[in-house]
C-alpha cells in the first residue's frame, strides 16, 4: 500500500485508509476513505504539502502524510 | 421565544466568526484569559427582544473531539462541563458555505449536545463565485435545524440571525440525528449505561457525545484523573470497541465516516456545483506565493516592507509620547512643592506610565499588519512556506513573524505569537524570542563598541566595529535556535498535536475587524501588562532614590570654590551621582560586586544592571549619572572617554578593557533585562511560572557566557 508521503508528484489520488495516532484529526478534516484528494504542491524542502480535499486546501506535514494510504486515481 | 441568558458562538477557524461576534455585540466586549490557561475568552452582550443576553465567542475549532487546549475549552463550555463559564442555552454555528462538508462536521457535533442550534451560513457569495449554489432551505430541512444564509462581510447581516432567534421557538435537535447506525448506537448506549451514568457528573444532554469521545479517542480516557475510574472506563470502552470490531467496524473511524455520510446526503441534493471549479483565483495567486523558490523571496520582501513601515511610522509617535511624558513630568515637578511626593509622581508614576504607553505605536502597527495578513489568508501561506525550515529548529512556520518582530521589540513579538495555535510551539517561540537583538540593546552596544572596539578596517569599508555589531545580532539568533532545540526536548512528542493547517481562500480583509483587533491588542497591553510595568517602575524608582542621604560638605563646598565651579561638571550632577551611589540600588551594586567581578564588572555596572531592568537602554543613562557626565557643554568629557579612563582604585588597572566591553555586550544580548517582557510573558502565558523560568535561564545563560568571554579573553 502506498502512502501519501511517498507520492512525490502533483495529481489526484484516492484515499484508501487512514491509520496511526493522528488518524482521528485527519479523518475529521474530511480525508476519509473513498474521498478524492488532489496533491497541489510541496513547500520548500519537500514538506509540508498542499492538498485539496472536499473543495478546500489543506497543508500536511510529512508525519501526517505518512498516515494516509492512497491509490492512484485512474 | 424561550428565555435566553447565554448564547455561544461556535465555528471553524477562518470563518469570520469574530466579525459576526463584533456585529452582534458591538464594542461592549470583554477580553480575558480563561482561568489558569492561555486561551482567550471573548464575551459581549446583545439584545434579544429587548433583553440583555450574554454572547460568548468560543475558540475556533474543527471538531468537538478536542486535540488542543482551546478546542477543549470550546467543547467543555458547550457541554456544560466547564466550571468557570455557564452552559449556553443556544448555540450559533457559523458555517463557511465555500467549504460546506468540513464545516457541517462541526455542526453535527454541536447538534448532539441537546441545546437549540441555529446555523449561520456565511460566504455564500464566495461559494457562488466558485460555481457552488446552495439551497439553504433544503439543507435546513435535512439537518433539522434552522439555516440562515448571511454575508459575514456585511455587518447588517447579523440582524438576520438575531431576528430569527427573536421570532422563532427553536427546539434542540433530536439526539444523534446523523444516524450512527445500530452498532455504534449500541456501543454508545453501552458506555453510557455502564460508566457515564454512574461515574460522571455532567448534564444528561452531553452523555452521547462524551461516550463517542471515549470510544474513538484514547486521549479522552487518559484525561480522567482518578486512576481507578480510568481503569474501569477503559474496560467498558474495550468491550464496546470489541463489539464494533466484531461487526466489522473500525471504532476510531466509524463515527467520522457516519457523520460524513450524513453530510453528503444533506448536501447532495441541496448543493449544485457547476462544471469547471478546478482553478480559482486563490489557486492562481498561490502558484506564485507558495512557489518553491519565489515563495520565500516574496515572504522576505513582505516582512521587510512591513518592518520598514512599522519602524518609520511608529517612530514619530514614540517621540511624541516621550516628549509628552517628559513635559508632563516637568510641569508636575514645577507645579507641586518639591519633596518626596513630587519625586514619586514625576520619576516613578509619570515616567512609569510613559514607559507603558511608549510601546503602543509598535504594538498597534504590528497588529495592523498582522490582522491584514491574517485577514487576507496570506499568513497561512507564509507558515506553509516557512514550516519546513522552522520545524528543523524546533519551531513552527508561524513563528517567523513574531521572531522578526522581536528585532524591533520583544513585547509586540510575544503578543504576536497568538497567531500560533499550538500551545507548545507558541511557548517555545515566546521563550526564545527575547534573544532577538531588540532596539533597546542598541544604545548599550553602540556605547561599548565606540569606546572599546578598535576602529580598524578589515576589508575595505568593513571595520572591526561593524563586525562586532553584526556578530551580536547573529549571536542572538544562534542562541535562540539552540535554546529552541533544547527546550523542545522537555516536551514529550505526545504533546505535539497534529499540524494540519487550512489554507483559506484569499479574500479582502475586513477593515472593521482589523481596527477591532488593533484596538483589542493595545487595550490588553495597557490594562494587563501596563499595571505590572508601572508597579515595577515605582519599585525601581524607590531603589534608586532612597535612602535620602545627606550630601557631605566636601561636595557642598564645591559650590563656593571658584576653581571647581569653573569645571564643566555641575554641582547637581555630582550630587546626583553621590545620591545614586548611596541609594539602595547603589548599595546593591556594591553587594553584588563579588558575584559579577568574574565577568569583569564593577559595582557601577552592577547599579546599571539593576536600573536597566526598567528598560535596557536605561543602562546608558545610569552610567551617565554615575560618571556625572554633563549633558550639554562642549568641554565635558563624554561618557565614552570617562569609561576609557576609569581606573580601579586598588589595582591601578583600567576598569574597562575590550574584554569587559565584550562581556557586558554578551550579557546584554542574553540576560532577561526587561520588566516589560516579563509583564507581557506573564499576560500571554497566564502564569508567573514561565516568566520566572525565562528570567532564570536567560540570566543564567548570560552569566555563563559573559564569564567564559571575560575569563578566556583575559587569559589570552
Amino acid at each position: 500500500m502506498k502512502k501519501l508521503s511517498e507520492f512525490d508528484k502533483k495529481g489526484t489520488v484516492k484515499v484508501i485508509n487512514v491509520k496511526g495516532d493522528k488518524a482521528l484529526r485527519i479523518l475529521e478534516m474530511g480525508i476519509t476513505p473513498g474521498a478524492v484528494l488532489n496533491v497541489i504542491r510541496a513547500a520548500p524542502l519537500g514538506f509540508p504539502i498542499e492538498v485539496k480535499i472536499r473543495g478546500y486546501s489543506l497543508s500536511l506535514r510529512e508525519s501526517e502524510a505518512e498516515c494516509i494510504e492512497i491509490e492512484f486515481e485512474v | 421565544m424561550q428565555q435566553l441568558s447565554t448564547i455561544a458562538l461556535v465555528g471553524n477557524p477562518n470563518t469570520g466568526k469574530s466579525t459576526l461576534f463584533n456585529a452582534l455585540t458591538g464594542l461592549k466586549q470583554k477580553i480575558a484569559n480563561y482561568p489558569g490557561v492561555t486561551v482567550e475568552k471573548k464575551v459581549g452582550y446583545t439584545a434579544i427582544n429587548g433583553e440583555k443576553v450574554r454572547v460568548v465567542d468560543l475558540p475556533g475549532t474543527y471538531s468537538l473531539n478536542p486535540k488542543q487546549l482551546d478546542e477543549k475549552i470550546a467543547y467543555e463550555v458547550l457541554a456544560g462541563k466547564y466550571k468557570h463559564e455557564p452552559a449556553p442555552d443556544l448555540a450559533i454555528v457559523l458555517i463557511d458555505a465555500s467549504n460546506l462538508d468540513r464545516n457541517l462536521y462541526l455542526a453535527t457535533q454541536v447538534m448532539d449536545l441537546g441545546i437549540p442550534v441555529v446555523i449561520a451560513l456565511s460566504m455564500i457569495d464566495v461559494a457562488k463565485e466558485r460555481g457552488i449554489e446552495i439551497n439553504s432551505e433544503k439543507i435546513s430541512e435535512k439537518l433539522g435545524v434552522p439555516v440562515i444564509p448571511i454575508i459575514a462581510k456585511n455587518s447588517g447581516e447579523a440582524e438576520k440571525v438575531r431576528r430569527h432567534i427573536e421570532q422563532n421557538e427553536i427546539a434542540a435537535p433530536g439526539a444523534l440525528a446523523w444516524n450512527p447506525g445500530q452498532e455504534l448506537d449500541e456501543a454508545v448506549e453501552y458506555i453510557i449505561e455502564n460508566w457515564i451514568k454512574r461515574e460522571m457528573d455532567i448534564p444528561e444532554r452531553a452523555w452521547n457525545i462524551e461516550a463517542l469521545r471515549f470510544l474513538g479517542n484514547d486521549h479522552a480516557i487518559n484525561e480522567i484523573p482518578d486512576i481507578e475510574k480510568q481503569h474501569s472506563l477503559r474496560n467498558v470502552v474495550e468491550k464496546a470497541r470489541n463489539q464494533l470490531e466484531k461487526a466489522g467496524k473500525n471504532y476510531s473511524a466509524e463515527e467520522v465516516l457516519r457523520r460524513y455520510d450524513f453530510i453528503e446526503k444533506c448536501t447532495g441534493s441541496s448543493v449544485s456545483t457547476s462544471a469547471d471549479v478546478s482553478e480559482n483565483i486563490s489557486d492562481k495567486i498561490d502558484e506564485f506565493v507558495t512557489h518553491k523558490y519565489a515563495g520565500p523571496v516574496i515572504f522576505a520582501a513582505i516582512l521587510l516592507l512591513m518592518f520598514q513601515a512599522i519602524f518609520s511610522w511608529a517612530e514619530p509617535f514614540m517621540n511624541l509620547i516621550d516628549l509628552t511624558f517628559i513635559e508632563a513630568g516637568n510641569w508636575v515637578a514645577e507645579t507641586l512643592p518639591a519633596g518626596m511626593l513630587n519625586d514619586l509622581l514625576v520619576e516613578g508614576v509619570i515616567a512609569g506610565l510613559g514607559g507603558v504607553v511608549i510601546f503602543l505605536p509598535q504594538i498597534m502597527f504590528l497588529f495592523f499588519f498582522i490582522s491584514i495578513l491574517e485577514g487576507t489568508g496570506y499568513m497561512a501561506r507564509a507558515a506553509f512556506v516557512m514550516d519546513g525550515f522552522m520545524t528543523r529548529i524546533g519551531l513552527h512556520g508561524r513563528s517567523v513573524v513574531p521572531l522578526m518582530s522581536g528585532f524591533a521589540c520583544a513585547i509586540p513579538g510575544i503578543m504576536a505569537t497568538r497567531t500560533i495555535e499550538n500551545w507548545r510551539d507558541r511557548l517555545i517561540t515566546i521563550m526564545v524570542l527575547p534573544f532577538m537583538a531588540c532596539s533597546a540593546r542598541l544604545p548599550v552596544y553602540a556605547l561599548m563598541i565606540a569606546a572599546f572596539i578598535p576602529d580598524t578596517s578589515l576589508f575595505g569599508i568593513i571595520t572591526l566595529q561593524g563586525v562586532t555589531f553584526f556578530g551580536l545580532y547573529i549571536f542572538g539568533i544562534v542562541m535562540a535556535i539552540l535554546s529552541a532545540l533544547v527546550i523542545k526536548q522537555f516536551f514529550s512528542s505526545k504533546e505535539q498535536s497534529p499540524f494540519i493547517m487550512e489554507l483559506p481562500a484569499y479574500k479582502m480583509p475586513k477593515w472593521s475587524s482589523v481596527a477591532h483587533n488593533v484596538y483589542d491588542r493595545g487595550k490588553v497591553f495597557v490594562v494587563e501588562a501596563g499595571r505590572i510595568i508601572l508597579a515595577i517602575s515605582i519599585v525601581l524608582w524607590f531603589l534608586a532614590s532612597f535612602p535620602n542621604v545627606e550630601i557631605p560638605d566636601n561636595l557642598r563646598s564645591a559650590e563656593t570654590s571658584p576653581e571647581l565651579s569653573a569645571q564643566t561638571v555641575s554641582q547637581a550632577q555630582l550630587e546626583a551621582s553621590y545620591k545614586l551611589e548611596h541609594s539602595y540600588a547603589g548599595q546593591f551594586g556594591h553587594l553584588i560586586e563579588p558575584v559579577i567581578e568574574p565577568l569583569g564588572f564593577d559595582w557601577k555596572i552592577g547599579i546599571g544592571l539593576i536600573t536597566s531592568f526598567a528598560a535596557r537602554e536605561v543602562m546608558v543613562g545610569t552610567l551617565n549619572t554615575i560618571y556625572s557626565v554633563e549633558d550639554e557643554g562642549g568641554e565635558a568629557l563624554s561618557l565614552q572617554k570617562k569609561l576609557q579612563r576609569d581606573v580601579n582604585e586598588s589595582t591601578g588597572e583600567p576598569v574597562y578593557n575590550v574584554w569587559t566591553a565584550l562581556s557586558l555586550m554578551v550579557f546584554f544580548a542574553l540576560a532577561m533585562q526587561c520588566m516589560s517582557t516579563i509583564a507581557i510573558v506573564r499576560r500571554e502565558t497566564n502564569s508567573w511560572k514561565w516568566p520566572a523560568i525565562m528570567f532564570i535561564y536567560m540570566t543564567g545563560l548570560a552569566y555563563l557566557c559573559s564569564f567564559i568571554v571575560y575569563q578566556v579573553g583575559m587569559s589570552l
